[in-house]
């Protein structure tokens, strides 16, 4: 090679800036996959204030923001353990009308009542390992299983109510549906449905990011095939994510049932799974598994939320919303898409 | 010789910023198999890629094929142009014939109809010119990867290429596979080809080179004749400095008559292995050879329970032991590296951390849940010393790290179990030469520590370097066993006869 020396010494500089500036580039994109979608939901809040003549941004429409994203919330945790490992749970809705349905009806008996909470989410819990037996046990794809289980459970939920609505208007710790608890009294309250929603979050992070279980999540995700090498059994954790998925369904189940003193097995909880996994795809997480975060399914729920609650407050019509809630699930999916290109997995 | 067929001057690429490709120089002539060797990212797919019309080169260089300037846009560009690739995973469609793949893209029709028949004529002289063995309305499904590899070749002359490209051609062909494809690339040099041949592997690039040039960090290091070939040499252009001795054994051969560790008797699975029993002991490197398909790793996954047994017994350090999932073996010790660490080890989403710490998580859990992270980043900061894993950081994600780097996580993490058995699957697959040499040297390192060590590798080189004795199978079957002796070292030649039935059976 002719002159070299200087060359090279350019060369070198050359190459100092240009990885210094590909550093920075990297962090950037770093930066965004970290804060996701968060800088979205606040565009949307700004933006829905703004055109709403500033009725977004008041005490009580939060309020009424928090209360309807909790129930999504809690369903779109359990969902979040599912799509981290590749699957998927189509069943929710229904998981989560047949709890409410066996909660209500424990409630209204004599000596029992009180039992209805922990009826209602063991039920769910029971219906999400029934799911995850089928997947983990006889190898059957969670698509298939769960969309088996979405008009299964569907029907035992109208069986148990004898295909009627249930009403109890006297059912025990209603507060948890329609109560608040205080902060700062006269100032400042959190709905107990809100409440309910960020503990399951919390406790969904500790599961996912600080204990064995939640690594051995994400390998299986990321992994199947190299997560059965390494010694993890594969299927208990699947058994593991569906039944979590089930578990938050039948809370979720409960706390519409304290919220409406009432169920009714063939309407309450329709198509809830889309909310559900839209809010997880819209948090992040890959469809494929093995990358994700409880914070980002957070932001999707949130986002779901004041998406319906603007539109609404904006006066768009309940047909344009379907339009434009659907316009989101694709961008969301583009976004995955996006994501993707820029991760390890190449 | 006369004019060169292939002629690049100045080509640089790079990426964002970042040079991948400096102002390389390659002039190649027909009729010469020319190797392109360097380690991994050190530019070769980059240059061949710009070949092949995929990457556009920076202004400024220049490409001329029998002497004309040429520019190559578009994946048809190269082939427009005379050049064709033969890529390390193969292109092939398997689910059509033979014929049909070779016509892929141009495909023959009369009057808007298939024109099958055609077609298989039409690529009959060309299977019959390479001595293809199959037919051309055979699926390509059908065919084993040496075979297929024939029908790609098929593909390029079909094309009328002048310049065929091979990228590690050999990585999935048994030992006679390779031997017939080199006779072939042997052929086509004689009918005046030009052959770009990329491989890691010295003794091919000894066997067929007729000028080797290395590449470094993007830059055209130099070029070699045909007299001037030498293992040391090259080595030396591709890492930068000298490599002393390459293979690294220091631990003591007489170890082999330490007390056994691992010993499992008629090992089968009713498909692949058909009873095999080994022996290995404290503190010995045992190779494992064979060729390809001869049932080595299935052996592999029946000793760690990856795949279940219809007979065998274990016996670990004397004492019987069943085990029925990768996790008991690791649990008693016994750990594997897999030959396919992106589809089976790694996580290649999750930080090397986690990846290092996958093993012992759960043995370190405080209250036997939860993690407990102090230690593990302790654990992963002294792998990342200890195995010098080159990463900015041991919370990057796995996958961005080169092939040797992988690897040393991967072993990190069987090594954080302390084996008593380590069982090493192709341990130096796609891994440059000089992550190579650190490998070597962490196995033998072990053997002294007293692991109980078992070599999976094709490179034969390689397992007579680093082993004590060598067990080599055959269809499912335990051949034989060849030892190093006093006077005579063990040699290629043993195992292969041993390993082929001293007639070729393979495939």
């Amino acid at each position: 090679m002719p002159d070299n020396g200087s060359t090279q010494a350019k060369a070198a500089t050359v190459n100092g800036t240009a990885a210094a500036e590909a550093t920075k580039r990297q962090r950037i994109r770093l930066l965004i996959r970290a804060a996701g979608m968060l800088p979205v939901l606040l565009l949307l809040c700004i933006g829905f204030h703004y055109l709403s003549d500033g009725r977004f941004f008041t005490g009580q429409n939060l309020g009424i923001v928090l209360q309807q994203a909790a129930v999504n919330t809690v369903l779109a945790a359990g969902m979040t353990f599912v799509i981290l490992t590749g699957g998927i749970d189509l069943s929710v809705g229904s998981i989560l009308a047949a709890s409410a349905m066996a909660g209500l009806t424990v409630s209204k008996l004599p000596e029992m009542g009180a039992l209805w909470l922990p009826v209602a989410v063991l039920t769910g819990l029971g219906f999400g390992i029934i799911n995850g037996a089928l997947i983990a046990l006889l190898r059957l794809p969670p698509f298939i299983v769960t969309l088996g289980s979405l008009t299964a459970v569907r029907g035992l939920a109208r069986l148990l109510g004898a295909d009627t609505t249930v009403f109890n208007p006297s059912i025990p710790y209603a507060f948890i549906g329609n109560g608040s608890l205080t902060l700062i009294p006269g100032v400042a309250s959190i709905p107990w449905l809100s409440v309910i929603a960020l503990l399951v979050i919390l406790v969904s992070w500790v599961v996912l990011r600080r204990t064995v279980l939640g690594v051995h999540i994400y390998a299986v995700g990321g992994n199947e095939s190299a997560a059965r090498l390494a010694g993890i059994k594969v299927w208990a954790v699947l058994i593991f994510v569906y039944g979590v998925s089930g578990l938050f369904a039948g809370l979720g189940g409960a706390m519409q049932a304290a919220r409406l003193y009432a169920a009714n097995g063939l309407q309450l909880g329709q198509s809830y799974e889309l909310d559900a996994i839209t809010a997880v795809i819209l948090g992040g997480t890959s469809f494929v598994g093995g990358i994700g975060s409880i914070w980002g399914t957070l932001v999707g729920a949130l986002i779901i939320a004041v998406l319906s609650n603007g539109l609404i407050l904006v006066g768009v019509s309940d047909i344009w919303q379907y339009v434009i809630k659907g316009l989101v699930i694709i961008g969301a999916a583009a976004l995955d898409r996006y994501r993707l290109q820029g991760s390890a997995r190449t | 010789m006369n004019e060169p067929i292939l002629e690049m001057r100045g080509v640089s690429k790079s990426f964002f910023g970042i040079k991948a490709l400096r102002a390389v120089d390659l002039t190649v002539y027909a009729g010469e198999v020319h190797a392109l060797m360097g380690e991994n990212g050190a530019g070769k797919s980059t240059l061949m890629k710009i070949l092949s019309g995929a990457y556009r080169p920076d202004p400024g260089g220049e490409i001329r094929i029998e002497g004309k300037p040429v520019h190559i846009h578009g994946p048809l560009g190269g082939r427009a142009a005379g050049i064709s690739i033969i890529y390390q995973e193969l292109s092939l469609a398997p689910n059509l014939s033979v014929a049909e793949n070779i016509y892929l893209g141009r495909e023959m029709s009369r009057s808007g109809l298939l024109a099958r028949g055609a077609m298989r004529e039409g690529v009959g002289p060309i299977l019959e010119r390479l001595g293809a063995d199959f037919t051309p309305s055979t699926l390509v499904a059908h065919l084993s990867m040496g075979q297929r590899q024939l029908v790609e070749i098929a593909r390029a002359l079909h094309a009328r290429s002048k310049i065929l490209i091979m990228d590690e051609p050999t990585t999935a062909l048994s030992a006679g596979e390779s031997e017939r494809l080199f006779a072939l690339i042997r052929q086509l040099r004689a009918e005046g080809l030009a052959i770009i041949y990329i491989s890691h592997r010295m003794d091919e690039v000894y066997a067929l080179g007729d000028r080797v040039t290395v590449l470094r960090d993007g830059r055209l290091v130099g070029s070699l004749g045909k007299q001037d070939i030498r293992a040391d040499a090259i080595v030396r252009m591709m890492v930068g400095r000298d490599v002393s001795s390459f293979y690294k054994k220091d631990h003591d051969p007489e170890a082999g008559k330490g007390h056994p560790v691992l010993t499992a008797t008629d090992m089968a699975d009713g498909q692949r292995v058909k009873g095999c029993s080994l022996t290995v002991h404290a503190g010995e490197v045992v190779g494992l050879a064979g060729l390809i398909g001869a049932g080595r790793t299935e052996l592999a996954h029946l000793i760690v329970g990856a795949a279940p047994r219809i007979s065998g017994r274990l016996e670990l350090e004397g004492q019987p032991i069943d085990i029925r999932t990768p996790g008991e073996a690791l649990e008693a010790g016994i750990a594997y590296l897999t030959e396919d660490r992106k589809a089976l080890g790694l996580f290649l989403d999750m930080s090397c951390l986690d990846n290092i710490n996958l093993a012992v998580i759960g043995r370190d859990a405080k209250l036997g849940w939860f993690l407990d992270r102090d230690r593990a980043r302790e654990r992963a900061d002294r792998a990342f010393a200890g195995l010098s894993i080159r990463a900015a950081n041991p919370g990057v994600p796995a996958g961005g790290l080169s092939g040797g780097n992988q690897q040393k996580v991967l072993l990190s993490r069987l090594l954080a179990i302390a084996p008593k058995v380590l069982i090493l699957d192709e341990p130096t697959r796609g891994v440059d030469v000089g992550a190579k040499s650190e490998i070597y040297t962490i196995i033998d390192n072990l053997a002294k520590a007293g692991t109980a060590i078992l070599v999976i590798s094709s490179d034969l080189p390689e397992i007579i370097g680093i082993c004590d004795r060598v067990l080599v199978m055959r269809s499912g079957h335990i051949a034989g066993e060849v030892r190093r002796t006093e006077t005579a070292p063990l040699t290629q030649e043993d195992i292969m006869a041993l390993a082929t039935g001293t007639e070729h059976l393979d495939a």
